[in-house]
């Protein structure tokens, strides 16, 4: 089962990968963005750590994670996380524990939701680029074994984040820089890489 | 970096106490990050809400006032205000008769403006938005997410400020402000890159016999790159894309030429006489002229040049009593 103890790991997992990453994060958002991914995330996941061990059921974590992220991101990683841990949290009910294909199927309905808020799609070079392929293996493997599901859902993360190197952004500010933006990383592809990193190391 | 900070993490809060010590004319709600009048409007008028990223001042606090904007939400260093501030702006501001949305067209500016109106909408406040988008260097508007809202938002939002201030109802002012908006068109250039105070280095490299034509206010890439050349140049880069996007024939406009932050006044003004040069030489009228830093991009050298077709309605309104920092005339 999915308790909240390992949701609050997960959080706090997250950030700190965020806080060893900003700068990393901040580098690769200078390029192609504006300069401020790292430090955004970090004021969010700040705020979102303590939340999600304060709260008492895994749907009152992930809202308030998402509360955090919309309100202390900006920019538009705040939306976009923040709708992705709302709805998922929308999905799941009062309770301390869930099945993991429950937590798969809550994050599935987080990630389109997302993407529709964002109008993106894959292959343009953002965010979603990680989060699709990543969700989908983490679906796909659920009924196994939670621990394998969430390394195959990192893997896949892994590999989309790898990928939108090579895109041509359509999508954010980098889409101005048209085909100038191939050669670079998106960095919320990166930092939702991380997300599914945390998961997959507090899952062993 | 040297810049005249006491923490990058302070840069925020420690600057709206300061608007809030030196501008009588405003108040700031510090725990919401808002910037609104001192003097609230009265009852039963549309009330104007803008806001953005922080580093483009006077653009959008400085706007705040008589004849302008009711409100400005404050956002992080080139980072779009949250869903949270957006909404406390708009209820604190709202008088009944709605409150128009003025928002440059970033995807994280529509994004959280757009949930913020949507909290606002629960709340029965009546919301319009109008998204600026008057940038022509973003030329694959398909491709992208399309146009960015620059220097010509100051415009938009006199315009429609002073419309609303007569009593222009809700539907009419967005419509107005969506056809100020429709007639307006901006180009930009950029001699320096900026630094983000929390990044602590310049955002982008130019060399020094280089300069960057088709930039934005965020220091992201433009168009091109190419040798500096002379200022008789670079206005004729900035007017010909201009006026090739829309027909400023025949009609009287606003010119603007605007300082991204660290370009002096007196390269401004050689910028300016050159444009106007080449705007006389194409037969376009220009009635109304600002110079000056509106729409900066923190500490980045450059200019940009907006050129806004006005009708007599526009003229006049443009012409009204406006009394903020950053623009004030009339009043």
């Amino acid at each position: 089962m999915i308790t909240t103890a390992l949701v609050s790991a997960w959080i706090a997992r997250f950030g700190e990968i965020i806080e060893d990453r900003a700068d990393y994060l901040t580098k690769l958002d200078s390029p192609i963005g504006d300069a401020d991914h790292g430090a955004n995330m970090l004021r969010g996941m700040t705020a979102a750590v303590p939340a999600a061990e304060n709260a008492p059921t895994i749907d009152a974590q992930l809202k308030a994670v998402g509360m955090a992220m919309l309100s202390k991101v900006g920019g538009t990683s705040g939306p976009l996380y923040g709708t992705l841990f709302l709805k998922a949290a929308m999905t799941l009910g009062q309770r301390a524990e869930v099945a993991p294909s429950e937590f798969a199927a809550a994050l599935r309905t987080g990630a389109d939701a997302l993407a529709f808020r964002g109008k993106a799609e894959p292959g343009d070079k953002t965010m979603v680029d990680a989060l699709a392929p990543a969700v989908a293996a983490l679906e796909s493997h659920v009924a196994e074994d939670f621990a394998a599901a969430a390394e195959a859902a990192h893997r896949a993360a892994d590999e989309g984040r790898a990928a939108t190197t090579d895109m041509v952004a359509r999508k954010g500010r980098a889409s101005y820089l048209g085909e100038r933006s191939v050669g670079h990383t998106d960095p919320g592809a990166t930092s939702a890489t991380y997300l599914f990193q945390a998961l997959a190391e507090v899952s062993r | 970096m040297k810049k005249l900070i006491n923490s990058p993490e302070r840069v925020i809060a420690d600057a709206l106490r300061g608007v809030e010590a030196a501008d009588e004319r405003v108040r700031v709600d510090h725990t919401n990050r808002v910037i609104l009048r001192a003097d609230p409007k009265a009852q039963g008028k549309v009330a104007l809400v803008s806001g953005g990223g922080s580093g483009h001042e006077p653009l959008h606090g400085g706007y705040v006032g008589h004849g302008m904007l009711d409100a400005a939400c404050v956002g992080e260093v080139f980072t779009s205000p949250t869903p949270d501030q957006i909404l406390a702006a708009t209820t604190e501001v709202d008088r009944g008769a709605g409150v128009l949305h003025i928002v440059k067209n970033y995807t994280g500016d529509v994004m959280n403006f757009e949930m913020g109106a949507e909290l606002a909408t629960d709340l029965g406040v009546d919301v319009r938005t109008v998204v600026i988008a008057d940038d022509v260097a973003v030329e694959d508007s398909t491709y992208t997410a399309g146009r960015r809202g620059v220097a010509g938002t100051v415009v938009v939002e006199k315009v429609v400020g002073a419309a609303a201030e007569e009593g222009m109802g809700l539907g009419e002012a967005a419509a107005l402000a969506q056809r100020v908006a429709d007639s307006t068109r901006s180009m930009g250039m950029a001699l320096t890159s900026c630094t983000v105070p929390a990044a602590g280095r310049p955002t982008f490299d130019l060399p020094e016999d280089e300069m960057e034509i088709g930039i934005g206010i965020h220091g992201e890439p433009g168009r091109h790159r190419e040798p500096l050349t002379d200022a008789a140049d670079v206005a004729r880069q900035l007017v010909e894309p201009i006026l090739a996007d829309l027909d400023f024939a025949d009609a009287d406009t606003i010119l603007l030429v605007n300082g991204m932050g660290a370009t002096p006044l007196i390269e401004l003004h050689i910028l300016f006489g050159e444009v106007m040069a080449l705007l006389e030489a194409a037969g376009v009228r220009v009635a109304r002229r600002l110079v000056g830093n509106y729409a900066t991009s923190l500490d980045m050298a450059g200019a940009s040049v907006t050129l806004a077709r006005a009708d007599a309605e526009i003229l006049r309104l443009f012409d009204a009593p406006v009394n903020t920092a950053g623009l004030r005339w009339g009043a």
